[in-house]
């Protein structure tokens, strides 16, 4: 496509806004890296984690691979979390159920990883609050968190 | 990526057509935001490969040059819906496919952060400066942005305010260091701004923790 890959450098070249419709596949959508991150905080709730996702509209990108960065990323996660909700929505694939030890070094494990955290997009759905179960709605790849008046 | 090159990038970036006075919706100037993006990765390596978060990013500006500056991911949140959709248009149109949006009141993850404590390495804003009816919202957009780097924050703040930010620095514990004094010259986005453009004081600041 329009873009090219020099060494570590990324360089991006301006597309025609006419072309912008073809060009889909790059969105801002919501990936499970960030569903591992939401709570629910709908007032009296105490444990509004993890959300359920419901997924309507799923698509499947594809993201640059930065292995230190997904190596990064895993001591932060929630890994049970991750694997229930990629299950839920069909897309584990062969995604070990445990951390296996050393997973830093291994660059099969870190590509599932990437996969799973990044390139599957939620782009209409719904999260609900595992204690209320209300349902905060994914719109456009947009998870919307805000609370209503009487939530907060 | 130089720094003309990035400016020139975040040139495509569009901005709001209608501004809501009431969320403060001014947008950050392509100049100055690629100044910024560029001096946190060339003095402080604060952007490639991090994962960064940008608190009330609006059209994204910021979002979409720390993604072509290599982070790792970035995560924009916005209460607003019209700035959201902006910035997934200016994102798309860029073909930047790293950049995660939440809808969210940032006011909110102050008092019950969750999960979003300390999950970032970077976090940058230009938050509302908390002026008419959004007094001290500046302040709190900086508490929870400190709640939730673990490396470091970079944020834009009126130059009048800077002896205040100091003393709730040294309370908070954190450092603070001005990096750059902007000016921003506001155009009268606003019905109540009486002239054509006003020109304000800026004060670019980095914060970090001190090491343990």
């Amino acid at each position: 496509m329009h873009r090219a890959t020099t060494t570590g450098e990324r360089l991006y070249f301006r597309v025609a806004k006419n072309v912008g419709c073809m060009l889909l596949s790059f969105r801002t959508t919501m990936r499970l890296l960030t569903h591992n991150m939401l709570t629910s905080h709908v007032k009296g709730v105490t444990n509004g984690y993890p959300l359920k996702l419901q997924a309507e509209n799923i698509k499947v990108m594809s993201v640059d691979f930065n292995p230190e960065f997904v190596a990064r990323m895993i001591p932060k996660l929630e890994w049970q979390a991750l694997v229930q909700a990629a299950e839920s929505i069909g897309h584990l694939g062969d995604l070990p159920r445990e951390l296996m030890p050393e997973y830093e070094s291994n660059e099969e494990f870190l590509k599932m990883a990437h996969h799973v955290l990044m390139e599957v997009e939620v782009i209409e759905g719904n999260l609900e609050c595992p204690e209320t179960g209300r349902k905060f709605p994914i719109k456009n790849g947009i998870p919307n968190m805000l609370l209503n008046e009487d939530e907060v | 990526m130089r720094l003309k090159e990035l400016e020139s990038y975040l040139q495509d970036v569009e901005t709001f057509e209608e501004p809501k006075v009431l969320l403060e919706q001014y947008p950050t100037s392509p100049h100055i935001a690629a100044h910024m993006l560029y001096t946190m990765q060339t003095q402080y390596s604060a952007v490639e490969g991090k994962l960064v978060a940008d608190l009330g990013c609006g059209c994204g500006v910021l979002c979409a040059g720390a993604a072509m500056l290599g982070a790792g991911a970035c995560v924009g949140f916005d209460i607003d819906e019209d700035a959201l959709s902006m910035c997934q248009s200016n994102c798309t149109d860029l073909e930047l496919d790293n950049i995660h949006l939440v809808q969210a009141d940032v006011t909110h993850l102050h008092t019950c952060p969750g999960r979003w404590h300390k999950a970032f390495d970077t976090v940058i804003m230009n938050p509302p400066f908390g002026t008419k009816k959004n007094w001290g919202i500046d302040m709190i957009f900086l508490r929870t942005a400190l709640d939730m780097a673990t490396e470091s924050v970079y944020s834009l703040h009126k130059t009048s305010t800077r002896q205040h930010i100091k003393k709730k620095a040294k309370e908070w514990n954190v450092s603070m260091e001005v990096i750059a004094e902007l000016r921003f010259d506001l155009p009268a986005m606003y019905k109540f701004h009486k002239h054509k453009s006003v020109d304000i004081e800026v004060d670019f600041i980095r914060f970090s923790f001190p090491s343990k």
